[in-house]
């Protein structure tokens, strides 16, 4: 399954609902595009929803982390919604999980941003 | 199972990584192994195709990638190489460093070697292998004794 990504906006948050596998190729552009997309027009406080993303390499992590990095460095906010079981892990496996602010309730998700 | 074999020569390319994923998917369902370990074996895989075809032949069409699945006694065995410049096991970066932590490459071989029991670099000059080792749960012999 390729990976869609669909864009909204849900009170000056701009919220990404992922889908399918983030890996070497395409999976990985997608997501590079989206977010480098975001952020040129101005968009500073993004949340990924991750709930449908059964799959994700190392090359998929390294996208997280540049997306969350380029975004923290425009002085912006980039958090991370809805783990499945497989990225959760990976993300504890990596050291990574404190590093990003995940929720897991896009209520809850929204009203963190400052 | 016991005793299978199969042998690959995949071009330098992304759907090689596919295929080698999903023919180790097939060949650890094959061998019994549960849905969690066929999924760590799969990725392990990925992540040493992965390694060959970019990091090794740097999708150079005139490199090959050879790709071996074996179902030994008590494991399963999956030998994979390049003929690129060579991996030297000594100098991998550690990136659970704090200065490595964000960086967007470097987790593959960390990952093959949480996911593996047994995980074996070789520099062949030119070229890498590495051998990923699982082993079988309840047969004789088995050793979850990792390796570095």
């Amino acid at each position: 399954m390729s990976m869609k990504a669909n864009t909204r906006q849900v009170d000056g948050i701009a919220i990404v609902d992922l889908s399918g596998r983030i890996t070497l190729g395409e999976g990985s552009v997608i997501l590079r595009d989206t977010v480098r997309d975001l952020v040129g027009k101005g968009n500073k406080k993004i949340l990924l929803n991750l709930g449908e993303v059964n799959y994700i390499d190392s090359s998929g992590i390294g996208e997280l982390v540049s997306a969350f990095t380029s975004v923290r460095n425009q002085g912006g906010e980039l958090k991370l919604l809805n783990l499945t079981k497989k990225v959760h892990d990976l993300l504890q496996i990596t050291k990574l999980y404190t590093v990003f602010d995940v929720k897991d309730d896009e209520t809850a998700a929204i009203k963190s941003f400052k | 199972m016991a005793g299978k074999r199969v042998s690959l020569t995949l071009e330098s390319t992304l759907d090689s990584v596919n295929s080698a994923e999903a023919s180790a998917t097939r060949f650890a369902a094959g061998a019994g192994f549960d849905e969690d370990e066929i999924a760590r074996i799969s990725m392990a895989v990925r992540e040493a195709t992965i390694n060959a075809v970019l990091h090794g032949n740097a999708y150079d069409p005139a490199k090959k990638v050879g790709f071996v699945l074996e179902r030994t006694r008590d494991a399963m065995v999956i030998t994979i190489t390049d003929q690129g410049q060579g991996l030297d096991p000594n100098k991998i970066p550690d990136p659970l460093a704090p200065e490595n932590l964000l960086k967007q490459s470097g987790r593959g071989i960390f990952l093959i070697r949480a996911f593996m029991d047994e995980v074996q670099i070789r520099m062949l000059h030119p070229g890498t292998e590495i051998k990923l080792i699982k082993h079988v749960p309840g047969v004789a012999g088995d050793n979850k004794e990792a390796s570095q």
